[in-house]
């Protein structure tokens, strides 16, 4: 954009593009290869958070059960892009599907919507912690389902998990392996690290989109005040329909992208704990405000890792040994973290709604 | 030949073994304001719910704007044009006035998900045209703080305002307010008449329950009065005001 005046707000919007696009070969620098495989899980991260909030932050559903759309969405690519199809059911699949990526995700997309319709028909009347028990039920059902379903026909492979899952290819070039572009070359996570960009790009405006519009208010308006929403006249089942197969949408298009960039899936990445942390990226940073759950996603997705990372050396430097396990600390400082912002800060550390616009004044409108 | 707008027919509404409503017939007129008073517990916002749907008559006819009904949910009456306001305020609390209103003209609009996402030009002039509604709508019922308010943060009579505003927004044929004065003082009381004044002159009926009899009867074209779920009077206010049965069920009866 040669043309748009370089003013101060757009100077700011270059500078924290050019710093993102640039963030994977900051980090190779700075911390190594491993660090960009860790950006690129808290993008999806970022992803399931964002698809959380719209059914948690807009249309007030509290949903523990949201890693099961993740779950259908990376399932869907694994059996649609593996060999597991053709050893399981040769007479049927004698190649396998192969479909690429870019058929899976509409297809994930759908297939995630529409387990989100099926959890959302039988809990339209429930709120608050009966739905959020429910919902728990529901994710759990589909793990257990996933790793159980090895028989009597192997659809799952059931707690082996699905491997050899195909990379994901964008016009014509592997991810898998690196690439020279322009004489710079870029490595796998590199590749991964923009196509997930890309994808929480997407995610952002459609949520930002969303929050705008007549839809985006019904949802809210059904988050403050359901019986009110109803005497306005808003069907009140059909937006909470649309909000979980929306949010559900958001979860199987992040878990395709991750059976793409793991190449393997195994029920055990859709525990209840995971659904748990999608709930307090959203809750932590901020409900219903899109950089509030992106500011969540990155601090929990990071958090631990930093940890990991971090405390182990730590503890060698002081004490000589390893005193504490990290694996502990981190629920333990997690949960300190939980407590300390649902005290100080209970609508989250970037809250929706902290808005200027409250002490500007009016727009002027027309006269009647 | 003018029908009535709303026509109820031996409404009953039983709560386990409470008769909150039995027997209940009353029609309301195109363009009255009709007024519904009662002692406490005579079942006034028992029968209010049943008008908007928020609650299932158990035996009874209901036909409104020409139509039947069998068992109205509430929306689908707000889509044929009844608004109604809460006794005690329900507005979007984390909402800014503005789109509380704009909340009210969720059903006269019409753009979904792809409007949404892809914001075209009729999605727009939806929108500015709904937001410029909900603007005017806020002027007229007089509220004068910057429509970027959060709802919670108006005054309470503000807020009772705000919701008047936003039941309009529906576009509604009949206006059903819960106890609109209450908690209000005489000066809030006084320009609340005005406006249910003005409004009606609009072409929209008005149904009012309140407890503040000097307001119905200063204002009501026709009221009729609950005591123990029955309706035992029904007139103009003067002819209702000196009946021997309404006079018993306010200050008690020598029989009993």
């Amino acid at each position: 954009m040669k043309s748009g005046r370089f003013t101060k707000k757009n100077g700011l919007f270059v500078l924290q593009l050019g710093a993102v696009l640039l963030l994977p070969f900051i980090t190779d620098a700075l911390l190594g290869r491993g660090w960009v495989r860790i950006v690129d899980f808290a993008m999806l991260y970022i992803m399931l958070a964002l698809g959380l909030n719209i059914v948690v932050g807009y249309a007030g559903l509290l949903d523990l059960g949201y890693i099961a759309f993740f779950a259908v969405g990376a399932y869907c690519f694994a059996l649609t892009g593996s060999p597991h199809l053709a050893l399981a059911f040769p007479q049927l699949f004698p190649a396998g599907l192969h479909l690429s990526f870019w058929q899976v995700v509409p297809l994930s997309a759908l297939l995630a919507g529409g387990f989100g319709v099926l959890l959302g028909a039988p809990t339209l009347r429930l709120r608050g912690d009966y739905l959020a028990i429910v919902t728990l039920g529901f994710g759990e059902i589909i793990r257990i389902f996933l790793n159980n379903l090895n028989a009597p026909i192997n659809l799952t492979n059931g707690p082996q998990g699905i491997s050899l899952i195909d990379p994901i290819a964008v016009a014509g070039v592997s991810l898998n392996a690196g690439e020279e572009i322009l004489g710079i070359t870029f490595p796998s996570v590199h590749l991964y690290f923009y196509l997930f960009l890309a994808f929480t790009a997407l995610v952002i405006f459609v949520s930002h989109r969303l929050e705008k519009s007549r839809i985006g208010r019904a949802w809210m308006a059904i988050r403050e005040d359901e019986i009110a929403a109803t005497a306005m006249g808003i069907n009140t089942r059909n937006l909470k329909l649309l909000a979980f197969a929306m949010g559900a949408m958001f979860g199987g298009v992040s878990g395709t992208l991750f059976a793409g960039f793991q190449g393997f899936v195994s029920p055990e990445s859709f525990s209840l704990m995971e659904s748990v942390m999608v709930l307090c990226m959203v809750v932590l940073g901020g409900m219903g405000n899109i950089r509030g759950v992106i500011l969540g996603g990155v601090l929990l997705a990071l958090l631990p890792e930093i940890l990991r990372h971090g405390i182990v050396p730590l503890q060698q430097a002081l004490f000589g040994r390893t005193v504490i396990d990290p694996e502990g600390l981190r629920m333990l400082l997690f949960g300190t973290a939980l407590i300390a912002v649902m005290l100080y800060r209970p609508a989250g550390l970037w809250p929706s709604r902290v808005r200027r616009s409250e002490l500007e004044a009016d727009e002027p409108g027309s006269t009647i | 030949m003018n029908a009535p707008l709303l026509e109820l027919a031996h409404i009953g509404k039983q709560f386990g073994g409470l008769n909150a409503l039995s027997e209940v017939s009353l029609h309301i007129k195109r363009g009255e304001i009709y007024g519904l008073i009662g002692p406490n517990g005579a079942g006034k916002t028992t029968l209010f719910n049943v008008i908007t749907g928020l609650y299932r008559a158990d035996a009874g006819e209901f036909r409104f704007a020409g139509l039947r009904y069998h068992h109205p949910q509430p929306h689908r009456l707000a889509q044929a044009g009844i608004a109604r306001t809460f006794q005690n305020i329900r507005l979007f609390a984390n909402l800014t006035a503005l789109e509380n209103v704009m909340i009210g003209r969720h059903i006269r609009t019409r753009s979904g998900v792809f409007g949404a996402l892809l914001r075209d030009a009729a999605t727009r002039a939806e929108e500015r045209a709904c937001a410029e509604r909900a603007r005017e709508l806020l002027r007229y019922v007089g509220i004068t703080r910057p429509a970027q308010t959060l709802a919670k943060h108006l005054s309470y009579g503000e807020q009772r305002r705000l919701e008047i505003a936003r039941a309009l927004a529906t576009e509604p044929l009949l206006l059903a307010l819960d106890e609109p004065a209450a908690g209000m003082n005489a000066t809030e009381t006084e320009s609340l008449k005005t406006l249910l004044q003005d409004i009606r002159a609009t072409g929209i009926t008005v149904l009012l329950i309140e407890h503040d009899v000097k307001l119905i009867m200063g204002l009501c074209d026709r009221v009729a009065v609950l005591d123990y779920g029955r309706k035992i009077a029904e007139g103009v206010p003067d002819e209702v005001r000196g009946d021997p049965a309404v006079i018993a069920a306010y200050l008690g009866n020598d029989d009993e």
